[in-house]
Parts: structure tokens; sequence; C-alpha cells
């Protein structure tokens, strides 16, 4: 990696390279990135890389075109921008289209967030390596009827980007994660149950690959013996690590731009009551703990709380400068980048409900009768922020007069997104920062259809 | 275009990969050039292009593999990355060691007739708008449409420390049509979208118009449909749409790497009978044209036609290089990897079931009640307990043999095993269907195909109570 270019002043000199007519938005991105992965007391891999990405969006005469190159050399940088340039003739003009400008979030200062860790790069890499063996180590350990690990990783990235626009906009943001994690095998091999368990944080030190080892085993073996019930209706309490899933569906038809394109299941329902009255829902990047805190959004503009549902009632959309002027509306600084390879488009990122009272153990000691939800699967081929449906593969544990009781496999439980916001009778306390986008906490739905023998 | 790297370079890159010890080192260069249109609200949003060029070098080292990448494909840039993967693994002084490259060449799988910058880009936008204005075209009740043409080529070469140099020039071409169709009763989608490891020649068989109208009727049905039924029935799968249950109930428990953790169903199990009679399973990389498909795999090694179940027995899992050295056994050309930054893994190519003895039609007549799948959603899998999930996006009620009312998407749950076991009839048809696999955070392209046939019991997880 010969490079060493400054990404800010990149930006800035393809930004201000815009002709007359023209608008430019560069983006650039370079990430340190180890990854490594243990099984069964040896290390299988261990990858120490750098990614540099390049994407520049150029707009002529409200027609769009945007190019990406997996590099940040001048020469590569000059051909991408006039691939761009190229790209744009080809597409259509869009009243709307037009990058975001100064003036667009006028007294809006970044929050004042600590995302990085200078550290990190300082940790020998025979410390990160320790890390994975011990997740595998403490998983294999922890209960006898654990069988092994499958595949205990250590990974973790130091992000840094800058965008900048021929209008004046630049922002840098950088940020460090680190992780492990580790799935556990409980059982024989004819009635295997699997568990996963992780710790996030922004360094090694951060990171508690005990806790990681115990989640995982007490997930595994938690299942053993699980059998399939019959189908039925019933309460389903839905674990934090499945409710983050869920609630970043419900973000997915909070975009402002779908919104407008009529592929949501909120269109036309601002104002009105979408959710159960305890349903406060917001997107707040500027909280530290969250996976997705930010200072600025993907087009540099700072982030901000956004409520978008209150009191159960729909108030708000996120935007990004596009679906905001097509809207009528400001930008909520709600842009986000799938990498470099895209322009921004538009999504939450920390999103999560206002917590409720109760521990999950108070919640679970007062229900009779219901479906504790572990773990769901096919959450991208059984749901649609379209059309509402939801139907996703499950397991966990019956409860049964307020205790857990014998563990449940291969069903699914369906109900539409609108109808579990409207049906939801309880939310826990145990708000947690999760991978993705969204917060979880204990949920109970007051009834799911699910499908068994 | 000439070389991504030369040979003399490639041979000191190995060698500075080997300078510290190792069992085995890699080189593997690849250039990647993409195009991408899409069309929504009526207009067409953007044109993408993209450019990813590096080499990715590894070192095996008993147990333990060391991987480096890198953007900068100079000699410097090599050399570092070699020390990065070579020092990962920490061996003892090697010393030096040469390898003598042997240039090794695989039949192209499919004859590309028009690559992807030989068309100009205002050609590939075109396609755009007939697709709009086709699916519009269908009815009124279709209220939004989003198009999408994307193409790639992806060219590679692999030389390691066995001798192997290979090279491959892989080119491929979708066109996909998402619909919204809007009526009192809400909102429903519909999507399609084909592709091939062709060139542009794919609009020779396929017209815009043509995958619009898929994706318009399948909205339009979903209009009518009634929610789903819940509980386990017997589930007929139309040729080509379920192929995505045979790649997850059992394509990934056959992966290598997954068996060779114990995560797997399937591991220890070759010689048995896994499967019902009915079933033949195989993985080809070798298929013409299909989206999974190449002549060699992302470790140099031929693409091949591999028989995993024969007639209901498990006769082979899928390999690639480590797990196959280990087990002293040749690369089942199945190493593939996402892009030159990533390690490759054990990955399943075009997956499929043979065709059977039995009519299509006569299937669903020789079905009292049961589900009708005609496109699939992709799917699921936990390869250590087999419970997998796919997704139906169009699907039909049988009632006394015949195909009655549509229902609304749902997910479909089973296990590996046990929907292997449960398959009773196997129609005479065939078709296949492209898409991304994940695993491991890498996305792939591969198809799976299946002729029409019939899984005797599995869990429907709609929301109408029985």
């Amino acid at each position: 990696m010969g490079e060493d270019a400054d990404l800010a002043a990149l930006t800035r000199a393809v930004a201000g390279s815009a002709r007359v007519g023209e608008q430019i938005e560069a983006y650039a991105l370079r990430s340190a990135e180890t990854d490594i992965a243990v099984w069964n007391g040896d290390v299988e891999s261990l990858a120490v890389s750098e990614v540099h990405g390049f994407g520049v969006r150029v707009i002529i005469n409200g027609a769009t075109g945007y190019a990406w190159a997996g590099s940040l050399l001048p020469d590569v940088v000059d051909d991408t921008l006039e691939e761009a340039r190229d790209n744009a003739t080809f597409g259509a003009a869009d009243e709307f289209a037009g990058l975001v400008d100064p003036d667009d979030f006028d007294g809006f200062e970044p929050p004042d967030l600590d995302l990085w860790r200078e550290e990190l790069a300082a940790v020998p890499v025979a410390d990160k390596v320790a890390l994975a063996l011990d997740v595998d180590r403490a998983t294999r350990a922890a209960d006898p009827r654990v069988r092994g690990a499958e595949s205990a990783e250590y990974s973790d990235a130091a992000t840094q980007a800058a965008v900048a626009n021929s209008l004046g906009v630049e922002a840098s943001v950088r940020r460090c994660v680190a992780s492990v994690s580790v799935s556990a095998l409980a059982g024989d091999r004819d009635a295997t149950q699997t568990g996963h368990g992780f710790s996030v944080g922004r360094a090694p030190g951060d990171l508690d690959p005990e806790a990681a080892a115990h989640d995982a085993a007490t997930r595994a073996t938690r299942l053993l013996g699980a059998t399939q019930p019959e189908s039925r209706r019933l309460p389903v309490i839905l674990d934090p690590l499945v409710s983050r899933s869920i609630l970043g569906l419900v973000g997915a038809a909070l975009n402002g731009e779908a919104v407008a394109k009529g592929r949501s299941m909120f269109v036309g329902r601002e104002g009105e009551i979408v959710a159960a009255p305890m349903v406060t829902l917001v997107d707040d990047p500027t909280v530290p703990d969250a996976f997705g805190a930010t200072t600025h959004d993907a087009e540099g503009v700072p982030v901000r709380r956004n409520e978008l549902v209150v009191d159960g009632r729909l108030v708000g959309f996120l935007h990004n400068a596009y679906s905001a002027r097509r809207a009528g509306r400001p930008t909520t600084a709600a842009a986000v980048r799938g990498g470099y390879k895209s322009p921004p488009g538009v999504g939450a990122r920390a999103l999560h409900l206002l917590p409720g009272r109760r521990s999950q153990e108070e919640i679970i000691a007062a229900i009779d009768d219901a479906f504790y939800v572990q773990s769901v699967s096919g959450l991208h081929s059984g749901t649609n922020p379209v059309s509402g449906d939801f139907s996703v593969g499950a397991e966990g544990l019956h409860v049964r007069d307020g205790a857990f009781a014998e563990p449940v496999r291969e069903v699914t439980i369906a109900s539409t997104l609108p109808r579990i916001l409207l049906d939801l009778v309880e939310i826990g306390d145990d708000l947690t920062w999760l991978p993705g986008s969204a917060a979880g906490l204990t949920l109970v739905i007051g009834e799911m259809q699910m499908s068994g023998c | 275009m000439g070389a991504l790297i030369d040979e003399s370079l490639l041979q000191a890159t190995l060698a500075t990969a080997l300078a510290h010890g190792g069992d085995f080192a890699e080189v593997f260069a690849e250039d990647r050039a993409v195009t991408t249109a899409r069309l929504d609200d009526g207009r067409v949003e953007e044109l993408v292009s993209g450019r990813e060029r590096g080499v990715g070098i590894r070192v095996v080292r008993g147990e333990t593999t060391g991987f480096a990448h890198t953007a900068d494909v100079t000699e410097a840039g090599l050399a570092a990355a070699a020390e990065s993967a070579a020092a990962a693994v920490r061996g003892a002084p090697g010393g030096t060691r040469i390898v003598e490259l042997a240039r090794r060449s695989s039949p192209p799988p499919s004859t590309i007739r028009d690559l992807p910058e030989s068309v100009p880009k205002a050609a590939k936008a075109e396609l755009l708008e007939r697709a709009d204005d086709a699916a519009r075209a269908e009815s009124d009740a279709i209220t939004q449409v989003s198009a999408s043409y994307s193409d790639g080529r992806r060219r590679i070469l692999v030389a390691n420390s066995d001798g192997l140099i290979a090279e491959d020039d892989q080119v491929r071409t979708r066109f996909s049509v998402n619909c919204v169709a809007s009526a009192d009763t809400g909102m429903q989608t519909g999507m399609e979208a084909p592709g091939r490891s062709i060139g542009f020649e794919l609009f020779d068989e396929i017209t815009p118009e043509g995958v619009a109208e898929v994706a318009a009727r399948r909205a339009l049905t979903g209009l009518r449909a009634r929610p789903a039924p819940s509980g386990t029935m017997p589930v007929v799968l139309k040729r080509g749409a379920g192929g995505v249950l045979f790649h997850e109930a059992c394509g990934h428990g056959l992966e290598a790497d997954l068996v060779g953790r114990d995560a797997s169903v399937f591991a220890g199990r070759v010689g048995e009978r896994v499967a019902s009679p009915l079933v033949t399973l195989v993985d080809d990389g070798t298929y013409a044209r299909e989206w999974g498909t190449y002549a060699i795999d992302d470790e140099g090694a031929p693409a091949q036609r591999n028989v995993l179940i024969d007639a209901g027995v498990l006769t082979d899992y899928l390999w690639d290089l480590v797990r196959a050295r280990k087990e002293g056994r040749r690369s089942s050309g199945n190493g593939r990897r996402e892009t030159y930054r990533h390690l490759p893994m054990v990955r399943m190519t075009n997956t499929y079931i043979l065709p059977g003895q039995d009519d299509p039609d006569e299937i669903i007549r020789q079905t009292p009640y049961g589900l009708y799948c005609v496109a699939l959603g992709g799917g699921q899998v936990n390869t250590a307990t087999g419970d997998f999930v796919f997704g139906i996006t169009e699907a039909y009620m049988i009632e006394n043999g015949e195909i009655t009312e549509p229902v609304r998407a749902a997910q479909l749950i089973g296990n590996g095993p046990e929907a292997l076991r449960a398959v009773d009839a196997i129609g005479s048809d065939f078709d296949t269907w492209a898409g991304t696999c994940g695993k491991n955070g890498q996305g792939v392209p591969v198809s799976a195909g299946q002729p029409t046939l019939r899984v005797a019991e599995l869990t429907v997880g709609g929301t109408a109570g029985g």
C-alpha cells in the first residue's frame, strides 16, 4: 500500500474541479482491517489488510452519473471522475437531483463523539490472535454438552472516510470497531443445536471473550432436545437480537425515498397511529454506544436525533438531500452508503425504541404461555417492507407459567409488520446496542401465527 | 488487454511469500470492471461504473493461512503484500525457493460474443425504459417499477508454489425488474432477474419486456392472493424455482470446510443413503452460460461437474484447495472468493437436481392438497442442525389435483436430510434460477435448478391458521 493520500484533501480537490453547470461529490475511504479465524485451538487464517476506495457522483443538468474504483491512486481517481461525467450523460433529468448545500443544515453542529481508538493500530497481532483463541477455548470449555466451536473469529477495522462536494460541504469521519464472535455446537451430531455469541467494542480492550463464549454455549445448550410443536396462535417474546432485526425492517419502510416512490408500507400514513401507544421510535446516531454512531451522514451533514414514531403515531420519515427536496422538507442527515461502490441512499443508523420499565426476567415471570424467539432465519426472503408481509424461521423456548420450558425448533412465526407494531404489548427495559442499524430490547407481541407440525 | 502480471514478477512474489517458510503460497490477481444502469420511478436514475484491480496473496503453513492483499500491483506493492502474508504465519527461515510456473489452460465454458465494453452505454440504458413501459402496460395497478441492467467482466490470474499458473476471463450479464402493484388490499411486489455468464447477447434470448411482464404479473397476482396456510403439507416446486431448496437443504452442508469443522449434518455420511432414490444432485461449474459458471475457480482449479448425491446416496463433498490438500485429494474446482480482498472457501457453482420420469402436470394432479411454488426469494440454512428456510414469492394452493388460488408471500421451513428423503415425485422438465449466494460475508454468483418435483411434507409458515 504505497499511497498515503490525505483523504480530505483528495476529496476537496476532486470536488473543486467541478466545471460550470456541474456538481461533484467525492468520497474516499481507507480502512485497516484484521480478520482472524480459529478452529479447535488452531489459527485457521489471519488476514491483515488495508482497503482503499473512491466514489464520485456527478450531476449535470439534473442527470446523475456515478463511478467508483478500489484505489486512491491519482490517475485512477482522475479516470473515475471522467467515467462519472460520461455516465451522467445517460441519466434522465430529475428536478430534485442535487447535492446537499451548506445552507440545508445551517445551525446544526456535529455531535462530540469519540469513535476512534489510536491504540487499535498499536495492539500486536499476537494479542488479537489470543482473543480469538480465548473465545474458542472458552466456548469449548463452557459446558460439557458443547462439542465444538464452529469458527471463532476476531476482527477489527479502523475506517477513515472523507466526503466533499462542489457546493462547499466537507466532512471527515473515522471510527474503530473490534469484535469477537463464535458459534457453539452442542449435542450429538444427530441432534445438534447451535448458538451464537459475540462481543463488540471499539478496541480489543473493550472485548469480553468469556461473555461471548458463555452466550454461545447457553444459547446452544438450552435448545438441546428441541422439537417441532403444533401450529397455533400465541403470544411471542422477541429476544433483543431478534427485535433488533425487526426494527431494522421497520426502519427500511421509514426511508423517505422509498415512501416518495410508493415503495413502503407507510405511504400516506404520516400523522396516523401505526403502532401501540407505548411505541416511540427514534433514530439517534449521536448516541456514543450505538454501533451506527457517527458525526456526519454520508453526504457530510451533521447528524441529529430524529423522532419517527411518537406514542404510536407516525411523525416523520428519514431523508437525505434528494428525498428531502422531493418531500419539501429539510434533510434529516440520514444519507447512508453501502461503501464506496454506490451513491448515497437513505437509511437509519441507530434506531431504537424508548425502553419500558420491566426487565426480561420480570416480563417472562408474568407470562403463562408464549414462544420466546431466540433467533430467526430467512429475514430477507420472508419479509417485505412494501407489502408488510412477515414470515420467518424461528427457534427458541416455550414459556410456561412464568419460566422457560421446552425448546422449540423448525417453526415459522408469521404476521405482518404493521400488525406486529400494533400488537406490541410490552417493551423491556433492556436496551442493547448491537451490530447493525438498530438497538434490541425484549419485546412482547400479543399474538402471532406459529407454524409447526 | 495484456497479462495482469508477468511471470517473472509472479515468481519473485511467490519466492518472497515463502522466504520465511510455509508449505504453499499463492498469488491471485483480479481485474474487474462492472457497469450498472438503474431505472426507478419512470426515469433512468443513474449509470454506475466501477473498476477494481488488485492482488491477494496467501501463505499456508501447517494449519494456518496468512493472507494479505493490495491494490498496488507494482513490484514494491506485491513484495509488501507477500511479506505481510508471510509474517502472518511466522515460520522459521525457509531460504530461497524458486517456483517453476507451468501454464495450464482450461477451455472456456461459454463463448462470449458481445463483450460489455463493446456495447455503447446508451444501448444498455435504453433497455430500462422498454422494461418500464412494458411493466406499466400490464395494468394500471402497477404503481412503481424499478429496473436494472448490470454487466461485469472479471479477469483473474492464479499462480501458486505448486507451479500452477492459470487465467480466466469471466463475463456476466443480468437484467432485473421489480414492480409494485397497489389496490385496496394493499401493496405487493414482484421481481424477476435472469442472469447468465455471457455478454450482451443475453438479450437475444430474453427481452426487457418479457422480464417486466413476469415481474408485473407476479405483483398483480399478489394483490388477489389470500393468506398462505400454516402447517405441514405436500409442496410441489415448479421447475427452476425450487433449486434454491436444494442449495439450502443440502448444498451448503456438502461444503468440505463446514464438514471438516463438524458443522454439517452430512459429515461422515459418504456412501450412505441420504435422500430419496429419485434424487441425483450435481454441482457443475462447467455448465455453459449458467450464472455460476467459470473455466477455473479462484484457486486455479478447472471447474468440474461433480455428482454429490447419486440416486439418493451421498457420493462426495465439494472441495477447495486447502481442504483437499489436507485430505490428500484434488480440489473439485469449488474454491471461490468474492474479490481479491477475500480468502477463497468452498462454494457451490450451478447446483441442480437431475430430471426424472414424471409428467409435471401429473405431479400436480396426483396431489390432493398442497402448495405449488412458482417463484422463490432466497433462503438460509443452519448446516449444523440441517434446518433451512426459503421464501415463496409466487405460490398457489393445490386442491383436488388442481392449482387454485394464489397465496401471499411466506417462509417455508424444513430439515435438510428429512426434506431430501421426502421427495416423492420428480418431473421430466428442467429449468434454472440465478442468484447470489452469501457465506461468511462473501457473495458469489450461483445458479440452482431442478425439474418440477414434490416434497411430501414441508412446513408452510403462513398466517392462515388451520
